[in-house]
């Protein structure tokens, strides 16, 4: 401990600890030991000039734009130093361009060097208008360049990927893209090439840009040497009208930036926001919104005429219908809602009133995919935390030791698996994955494999768990240091017992457990009670007190809601199929991606009533009576729930007249059906929601038994292990090939020796077959259990659930192409 | 040259003692002329007492920059915990390419033992159990003599687990490198032998806390390390007899150029071009020395007025220059300095690795003058131009590439601006490539468009 004297004659007291005191342009300041110095003149408002300096890379010193002189006890250093290099030192002694001749001459030099071989194509350039060139060579160059030469060109654009395009003469080669590829991303598929002049950026041959993240190179490149194939040429940087959202694809909850011109979304950057997504997104994130503009969008709804045919209807007339045909329903054998996992908080919240109030039922369930009543269980033992008491993005990153459980974060929340491999890198964080095989986001983890057969993780970890071998041990260990978190899939439902065995390993080792859903609105709609057992707040129907919470708030009669808590999605396409629902309300649901697709088809083809809230034309909309238009993102507000529990509220970036939220939609067919949910707006939704709060209750964490492990019974059999990728079919990946192609190449995986048991050849077609159909690709081998094929869930040619009608962990036949041909 | 009065004394070679001899690369003749005796001594001693042994020698780096290395030997972390346990390294920077240089190849060739010897003495005293060689890659005779002596000292115990009974272990590997100049920058040459793009890293970390793979590292030019064997056979009062007070012992020479007998020379540190000219037989053809580099082209370039300029670390930066690799390349009154830049400036614009922007584009910039120029389409701007772009670079660039772009440059036009001016002025209709002088011989005959 120190005593801080006050000196004589007022001198200012010490640094704080860990803190130099140095002087920037005359101006003292204290700064953190190890800052470099452009952050220094950053927090004074000094803007040094730079382009390959990055906040969020490592530093390169390779543009030597930044110079400054500086003065160390009372020595001026012989040569300018680069500031983004140079950290800061007690008694150093800065003048920046502003106050150094030397530092500003400096500058200017580099700046006529660096525009030398830049092309004068300002007005063709997509970066024009916010171009740190363009604007620095205004703010630190001279007017006009004394270089009369020939200037060094190459053929442009090049191509580096299907989607990102390489102008090299535009290059300052400052690196940024490379070294955000190598250290962020860990793709390094772009490098640098040549020396010299000749220096370029390049990837090798035959192998492309292929990484999730490489639109963010797009965004940090200083000057206009990448470009997207998806923007380029489409605008100017000043016709665009910015807005701040939040992206609509994983439950990471990205801060984003939407550009749009004239009605249309031009382009989508990644925010910045440092708790979240620092400043990257994901490929999904950033080029996946052509959906918006898609020819099969409705945007007047729809109603079935007398000869079967869906035609345009007037909102009055739709919701008339449709109202009717609910009442009906509802005094027959009931409604069963579908919300889906795309929705906003309020949406959800409108979902699970409507089915309340107007359906009186508590059949709705927004799991769009395999589920089970274990997950739900689990799922209220991690309900209404926040950043601040549960696992945030922080959190994960300060975690010493990660287990991830049923879950390829790269494929499912690329910027989690972007902070883990930031931890990884910097801290040496210890990652576990329990999966099947070393996916390429394990490998760029560093993760240890915890090796499962599909099916059996609940089993693997158990037997861990009980730390009986070094293996064991170490995880048990890990996990058990402070900080260490669980982080588990929704992929997860597809095994019984792993959610019961992951409470049970989080009782033992202390370590927090978080859920990562693989789609933005899950975690919101859990919360809202878009679920069959929970009300909003996490209320469980089960309990008295819950229930008339909510009635009182809602102002229902006491004792109205049902007692017992509804059927899951399962359970209501299947009560659909059998005739014992009368109604489904479906949000936005892909029957493709529920357990069952053709059961699921079956459903919707059968009920007698069937009403759809949808953006595109989809197998729902085609079975349904009435469809109702709703509003995509970005023509309205609201907020999504990341996986965090943080709430990420968005607005307006396209004009919303003429288009509804869900939760307005919902409002009215609800009063055409003589109920009020008081969901116009999403406002007045959220505030509800806000002042209904919380249960206060806890709820016990499940205890179901693994089941048992999938043995492949007979010869050519094998266990299916499949999960989706980031990019994939999924409905809102649409009308973006530039984006497609940069797609994983969709491959069946299997080790060598059952690949040899089973006669396949890598590079040769494989075909993976039930009695319902067969899936043939490409073979790849990977380090998968014996007796084990990967197939991607929802890529190009394999449709797992829609084609095979299983999915993970179940039996499944392989064989070269051709041998199962008769399969259906 | 013939009176042996004024024959200059040559001391008893030290470094290259053993290059006249027959099959001078041998283990055997190694052996035979006193090789591997330092060894024996040096395993004797504690490697602390080595350091210090080379601190007190004032050994400074042959590469050209003239560290000291006794210092920096002792700049690794040493013991058994902290950054002290990572595994060491001693990498030997045989990249040999600065123009006009040829000492540490003729030393590799002649006497490969000699480097090895020094490996071996100065891993111990480092403690290093790993010594890479890293030789420039076109230089493919030096390799084989270097893998090959290595495979003799494997064989006789001088190398691999207990050398020499010592309880020491140590391995060299020789690695070819892929013809970058660059790659001469310690750091450069780090990345390229761990199998990166060679090119210089950020300094800090140095290579003696992070090094090779991030380790801590000790990278010495071959004529460094082959000097140790001798200070730990002679001791360092020995190597003190020679050269200066702060820049001590035997030098190689490179000596180049319009001389009678262009070689190696080697001579105590501290000898003058007029020294050394007398050496090589003196200038050739009896044309008048014009302008000559007293160690590569990236140094500075010296006149006539500079004959007697001592040629240690001292002496030519007192006279505005560096001592650099100690290659003197001797041109007469036949060369055009706007020409001999030209060549100059495409080598560095030709090997600037491209990291940073001042290199890269400025040598790009100014070749394009200098071939402009040179091709009689100067204008009165240029030298200016020249000399601000230099300005731009010095002290501006990554590493000391950029650096040593600008000195033939701004060096020539210090000394020769009239003869750039008038270049400019004389706008030759017809471009000649090699831009010769007429001179007028030593003995008054007239010489015109001989080539050298």
């Amino acid at each position: 401990m120190t005593v801080e004297a006050t000196k004589p004659g007022g001198a200012r007291a010490e640094p704080p600890e860990g803190h130099v005191r140095l002087t920037i342009d005359g101006i003292e300041v204290d700064a953190p030991k190890g800052e470099i110095l452009i952050r220094t003149c950053e927090r004074l408002g000094i803007i040094v000039p730079r382009f390959c300096d990055h906040p969020l890379l490592d530093p390169a010193g390779a543009c030597r734009q930044c110079l400054v002189e500086v003065e160390m006890g009372g020595r001026p250093m012989p040569k300018p130093q680069a500031s983004c290099t140079m950290t800061v030192a007690d008694g150093m002694v800065v003048k920046t361009q502003h106050t150094s001749p030397v530092a500003d001459k400096a500058q200017q030099g580099v700046m006529e060097l660096l525009l030398i071989n830049h092309p004068l194509d300002c007005p063709i350039c997509d970066k024009g208008g916010e171009c740190p060139l363009q604007n620095q060579a205004m703010s630190s160059g001279r007017t006009d360049s004394r270089f009369v030469e020939t200037k060094r060109t190459f053929p442009k654009p090049l191509p580096i990927s299907s989607q990102v395009l390489l102008d090299r003469e535009r290059c300052v080669l400052c690196q940024r893209c490379t070294r955000f590829s190598e250290q962020i991303a860990g793709d390094p598929f772009i490098d640098l090439l040549e020396r010299g002049a000749n220096q370029q950026i390049g990837t090798a041959e035959d192998k492309p840009f292929q990484s999730y993240f490489s639109g963010n190179t797009i965004q940090i490149c200083p000057v206009g040497a990448l470009t997207s194939a998806a923007y380029r040429f489409r605008s100017r940087p000043f016709d665009l009208r910015s807005t701040p959202s939040v992206c609509e694809h994983c439950s990471s909850g990205c801060a984003q930036r939407n550009d749009s011109r004239r009605g249309t979304v031009m382009r989508r950057l990644a925010g910045n926001d440092p708790e979240v997504n620092e400043e990257w997104n994901c490929d999904k994130g950033r080029f996946a919104f052509r959906y918006l503009q898609s020819k099969e969008r409705i945007t007047r709804p729809l109603v079935r005429d007398a000869s079967g045919q869906l035609v345009e209807a007037s909102w009055t007339e739709a919701l008339r219908i449709a109202a009717q045909g609910l009442l009906a329903a509802r005094a027959q054998r009931g409604i069963g809602v579908l919300a889906g996992g795309r929705l906003t908080v309020e949406d959800a919240y409108a979902y699970a009133k409507f089915a309340r109030v107007a359906a009186g039922t508590h059949d709705v369930d927004f799991r769009a995919r395999p589920h089970s009543a274990e997950e739900l269980e689990f799922l209220a033992t991690t309900l209404g935390t926040t950043p601040e008491t549960g696992v945030s993005f922080a959190a994960v990153e300060a975690a010493p030791s990660v287990l991830t459980v049923g879950l390829d974060l790269e494929e499912e929340a690329g910027i989690v698996f972007l902070r883990i491999r930031k931890a990884v890198r910097k801290r040496g964080q210890k990652v576990f994955e329990l999966g099947q095989w070393t996916t390429a986001g394990a490998r760029k983890t560093k993760a240890t494999l915890v090796r499962s057969v599909p099916g059996a993780e609940a089993a693997v970890l158990r037997e861990l768990a009980a730390a009986t071998d070094d293996a064991g041990k170490q995880l048990v260990d890990a996990l058990s240091a402070p900080g260490a978190v669980i982080l588990v899939g929704d992929r997860a439902a597809e095994v019984p017992g792993l959610h019961s065995a992951v409470a049970a390993l989080a009782t033992r080792t202390g370590a927090k457990v978080a859920w990562i859903p693989r789609r933005a609105g899950d975690r919101g709609a859990l919360e809202a009670g878009a679920v069959p057992t929970l009300l909003p707040g996490g209320r469980p129907v089960g309990e008295a007190a819950a229930r008339a919470e909510v009635e009182r708030a809602w102002g229902l009669p006491a004792g109205s809601l049902p007692a017992t808590p509804g059927r899951s999605t399962d359970e209501i396409v299947a009560a659909a199929a059998a005739g014992e629902l009368s109604a489904l309300v479906v949000g936005g649901v892909d029957p493709h991606d529920l357990a069952d697709p053709a059961v699921a088809l079956v459903a919707l083809e059968k009920v007698g009533f069937l009403v759809s809230l949808e953006l595109h034309a989809s197998a729902v909309t085609e079975r349904a009576d009435v469809v109702l238009p709703v509003a995509p993102d970005a023509q309205r507000e609201g907020s999504y729930l990341n996986w965090e529990g943080r709430r990420r509220p968005f607005g307006v970036t396209l004009d919303a007249s003429g288009v509804l939220p869900d939760c307005r939609v919902l409002d009215t067919l609800a009063v055409e059906m003589d109920e009020d949910l008081f969901t116009q707006t999403p406002a007045a939704a959220a505030g509800e929601l806000e002042r209904l709060g919380r249960y206060t209750g806890s709820a016990a964490a499940p205890t179901a038994e693994p089941g048992p492990t999938p043995r492949p019974a007979q010869v050519g059999q094998a266990v299916l292990a499949t999960w989706r990728q980031l990019v994939d079919q999924g409905s809102l990946l649409v009308d973006e090939p530039a984006l497609a192609g940069t797609a994983r190449p969709p491959r069946v995986r299997t080790n060598a020796a059952t690949a040899e048991r089973l006669g396949l050849v890598e590079g040769e077609a494989a075909s993976v077959a039930t009695d319902r159909g067969a899936i043939t690709l490409q073979v790849e081998l990977a380090d998968l259990p014996d007796g084990v094929v990967w197939l991607p869930a929802n890529s190009p040619g394999s449709a797992v659930r829609s084609t095979l009608g299983v999915g993970h962990g179940a039996l499944v036949r392989v064989a070269p192409a051709g041998v199962l041909g008769g399969a259906r | 040259m013939s009176a042996p009065d004024t024959t200059p004394d040559t001391l008893t070679p030290v470094l290259t003692r053993r290059w006249s001899e027959e099959r001078s690369w041998t283990l055997e003749t190694y052996e035979r002329t006193g090789g591997y005796r330092a060894l024996r001594t040096a395993l004797a001693a504690h490697p602390d007492q080595l350091i210090t042994l080379v601190k007190d020698s004032g050994l400074r780096g042959r590469g050209g920059a003239g560290f000291p290395t006794g210092m920096k030997w002792s700049f690794m972390p040493q013991g058994a915990e902290g950054p002290g346990a990572k595994p060491k390294y001693l990498v030997v920077n045989a990249d040999e390419g600065e123009p006009g240089t040829c000492k540490d190849i003729p030393t590799m060739m002649a006497d490969p033992h000699s480097l090895i010897e020094g490996c071996i003495i100065t891993s111990y005293a480092i403690r290093a159990n790993f010594c890479a060689i890293y030789v420039r890659g076109e230089a493919l005779h030096p390799i084989r003599r270097v893998r090959a002596a290595v495979a003799e000292a494997y064989a006789q115990g001088y190398l691999g687990k207990d050398v020499l009974g010592s309880g020491f272990d140590l391995d060299i590997v020789v690695h070819a490198g892929a013809g970058a100049y660059i790659c001469g920058e310690e750091t450069a040459l780090l990345d390229s032998l761990e199998g990166r793009r060679g090119q210089p890293r950020l300094k800090p970390p140095f290579p003696a806390t992070a090094g090779l793979y991030a380790s801590p590292t000790v990278v010495n030019n071959v004529e460094t390390i082959a000097s140790v064997p001798f200070i730990v056979a002679g001791g360092s009062d020995w190597f003190r007899t020679m050269g200066s007070e702060k820049s001590p012992g035997p030098k190689i020479y490179s000596v180049s150029g319009h001389v009678e007998r262009p070689g190696q020379y080697e001579a105590p540190m501290g000898t003058t071009l007029r020294t050394l000219l007398e050496l090589a037989g003196g200038m050739k053809d009896g044309i008048p020395l014009k302008f000559w580099t007293p160690g590569g082209s990236s140094t500075p370039m010296f006149t006539a007025e500079h004959l007697d300029v001592p040629l240690d670390f001292e002496g030519a930066a007192g006279a505005g220059s560096m001592l650099g690799t100690t290659a003197v390349q001797v041109f007469n009154e036949t060369v055009s300095v706007p020409w001999a830049v030209m060549k100059w400036t495409e080598f560095y614009k030709h090997e600037s690795c491209g990291k940073c922007t001042p290199c890269r584009e400025g040598t790009y910039w100014l070749v394009q003058i200098l071939e402009r120029m040179v091709h009689g389409e100067g204008t009165p701007e240029d030298v200016e131009t020249m000399l601000d772009v230099c300005d731009n670079i010095l002290g501006r660039s990554f590493c000391a590439l950029g650096d040593g772009a600008t000195s033939p440059i701004t060096s020539a036009i210090k000394y020769f601006r009239q003869e750039f001016l008038d270049l400019i002025a004389e706008q030759p209709a017809v471009a000649r490539p090699e831009q010769l002088a007429d001179v007028e011989r030593a003995d008054g005959t007239e010489l015109s468009g001989v080539s050298a």
